[in-house]
């Protein structure tokens, strides 16, 4: 057999090895792509009922509505005796709060523990860890009877307070983890320099924290602004709701509110985090992939 | 001064966040949580020690057995299926094929919208009276009529509702199967093994870390589940006590009931159980996780 035979067999069994490759390929995405129909068909009839009058949702199950109305975002916006506008520029305070309460406290932790040199560093960082797996239905009990007799229940202190005082573990491991791959050569040459541990903090490791920082500020936005077992406790008057105990009281007053309505609002309260998906999907991946957050 | 000194004196300011929520915001509720759950305590009048009483009144009460019941079931099936799910498509997805990102996003959309209210209100209305599910099912000729109603179908609502966000533990995953050597795979081939053995004697050992990872985030996650039974069930816990989730539990004795001793006690159980449940996985771990070969 000459070469160029043997060379020409191997390229014709390359190439039906591509092409049976090809096909099974397409096979795979035919199946992935009918499996993400099925996993997001909720959310998809979602959006589809809540462009629809409300005698047509339960009617049609089909996701191309045979007619389109505004009307369930209009209503819904006001069906609580105050617009929704209250409850999400509630919400936004929350959030905004407890990502800067996050940021602040969990990276002066995290710093403390990954970087300086003290008595108990390894004691500490073990309290630290151990209180991630802590269930805070344990905590939460006399946590709210604490702050209601400091009479701060219906305010947002509760919410916020815990923030500021590095208790989302999570976070403090996620920046612990982050700060030792940062190489000790540049704590040295700003020490060398003359900077302290808190000039070094500030201008050496807190710039090149930055993905730790911007995974801390997606997941506490998400789990925030999807947060509702807190914000029931203690939200106890209807201006301080935040959206989702809002969404939930709608849906004890379902029978008055259409379904409509309902899925407009739920709707509605979703985008905010679909958007910072949209816009954040890479480091949010990367940040679950490197630390297991949900 | 010398320079750990120096960091020594640094870091107790740095950690004045972290001290102040570990003293105030967890050691000392966790401590006066203990105290009141062996107390008689309705948050008007002061705790009246009552000894092991509230422990002797689970034993008799009716709902804490039917809470326990539930909140096991649902562990004990959701967890297997939905970690199941992930693996599966990890593995799926994980084999060089492109728009893997799509599927991967896709994919883990519902583990960010899970734990809403928004999409609890949505699997009200799919399992609902003439929902997305009774619909489909009768054109096959099965009226169940609504799931929610139903106290032999509505824990499945929500155990589905967990399955549905498989995605993080699957994003996990993917990060997992990259970090297996591919000259394993080759050194593999070399030996003959085939596909399926390569499957069993290399990437299922070398996964096994990171299945125990998930099992052990997702087990804790799901003991602790409260927003999708509470809005699913419209706090009640109900039908029949199907979907009285522990936590929603607790919250009714704490936060409707207020009777603080005894919702104290049933959330230490609660700790008690994740921390047995969590050291039982620790210790089989053992048997079946693969950490490398030493």
């Amino acid at each position: 057999m000459t070469s160029a035979t043997a060379a020409s067999l191997r390229a014709r069994s390359e190439s039906a090895g591509r092409r049976a490759r090809g096909r099974r390929d397409l096979f795979r995405h035919l199946a992935l792509g009918a499996f993400v129909l099925l996993m997001l068909y909720p959310l998809i009839w979602m959006i589809v009922s809540a462009l629809k009058p409300d005698h047509l949702i339960l009617t049609e199950t089909g996701l191309i509505p045979s007619e389109i109305t505004f009307d369930n975002f209009a209503e819904g916006w006001n069906a609580l005796n105050r617009p929704f506008t209250v409850f999400f520029l509630n919400s936004l305070l929350v959030t905004v709060g407890s990502i800067a309460g996050n940021l602040f406290s969990c990276a002066l932790t995290a710093f403390a523990l990954a970087r300086l040199e003290f008595r108990m560093r390894r004691v500490y960082l073990g309290i630290t860890l151990a209180s991630v797996m802590l269930p805070m239905h344990v905590l939460v009990i006399p946590q709210y009877i604490f702050f209601s007799q400091l009479d701060l229940v219906n305010t947002y202190y509760p919410l916020l307070i815990p923030k500021f005082l590095a208790t989302d573990a999570f976070f403090v491991y996620l920046m612990v983890q982050f700060i030792r791959t940062i190489p000790r050569d540049l704590d040295r040459a700003a020490w060398i320099d003359g900077a302290g541990p808190f000039r070094t903090f500030w201008y050496v490791i807190l710039p090149l924290m930055r993905p730790a920082l911007v995974t801390t500020t997606i997941f506490t936005f998400i789990w925030t602004w999807n947060d509702f077992f807190v914000p029931l406790i203690y939200l106890t008057s209807p201006k301080m709701f935040t959206v989702p105990v809002a969404l939930n009281s709608m849906v004890d007053s379902e029978s008055q509110s259409g379904v409509g309505m309902l899925f407009a609002m739920s709707l509605v309260s979703l985008l905010p985090v679909l958007i910072f998906f949209a816009v954040a999907q890479k480091q949010l991946i990367r940040g679950i992939a490197t630390t297991g957050l949900k | 001064m010398s320079r750990p000194h120096r960091q020594g004196a640094a870091a107790h300011v740095f950690l004045i966040p972290w001290w102040l929520g570990l003293v105030l915001v967890t050691a000392v509720p966790m401590l006066a949580s203990l105290y009141l759950a062996f107390t008689d305590y309705n948050i008007l009048s002061t705790p009246e020690f009552n000894g092991l009483a509230n422990f002797e009144r689970m034993f008799q009460d009716g709902y804490f057995w039917a809470a326990v019941r539930v909140t096991l079931v649902y562990v004990a099936i959701s967890i297997p299926l939905q970690l199941g799910f992930a693996l599966l498509l990890a593995l799926i997805l994980d084999r060089g094929l492109r728009g893997l990102a799509f599927y991967r996003s896709a994919f883990y959309l519902p583990s960010l919208l899970g734990t809403s209210v928004a999409v609890a209100i949505l699997w009200r209305q799919i399992f609902g009276d003439d929902g997305l599910v009774d619909r489909a099912l009768s054109v096959f000729g099965l009226e169940l009529g609504s799931w929610l109603q139903n106290p032999s179908l509505s824990l499945s609502t929500l155990i589905v509702l967990n399955v549905w966000t498989f995605g993080s533990p699957m994003v996990i995953f993917l990060a997992g199967l990259r970090q297996i050597p591919e000259e394993l795979y080759e050194a593999a081939k070399v030996d003959g093994a085939g596909v399926v053995r390569q499957f069993t004697r290399v990437t299922i050992p070398l996964l096994t870390p990171i299945i125990f990872f998930n099992l052990i985030l997702q087990t804790i996650g799901a003991f602790q589940t409260f927003t999708q039974a509470h809005v699913v069930s419209g706090g009640t816990g109900g039908p029949a006590n199907s979907t009285l989730f522990y936590t929603l539990y607790i919250y009714q004795q704490g936060f409707t009931n207020f009777d603080m001793g005894y919702a104290s006690a049933l959330a230490w159980v609660l700790m008690a159980a994740i921390g047995l449940v969590t050291a039982v996985h620790f210790v089989l771990s053992k048997y079946w996780v693969f950490y490398g070969d030493d």
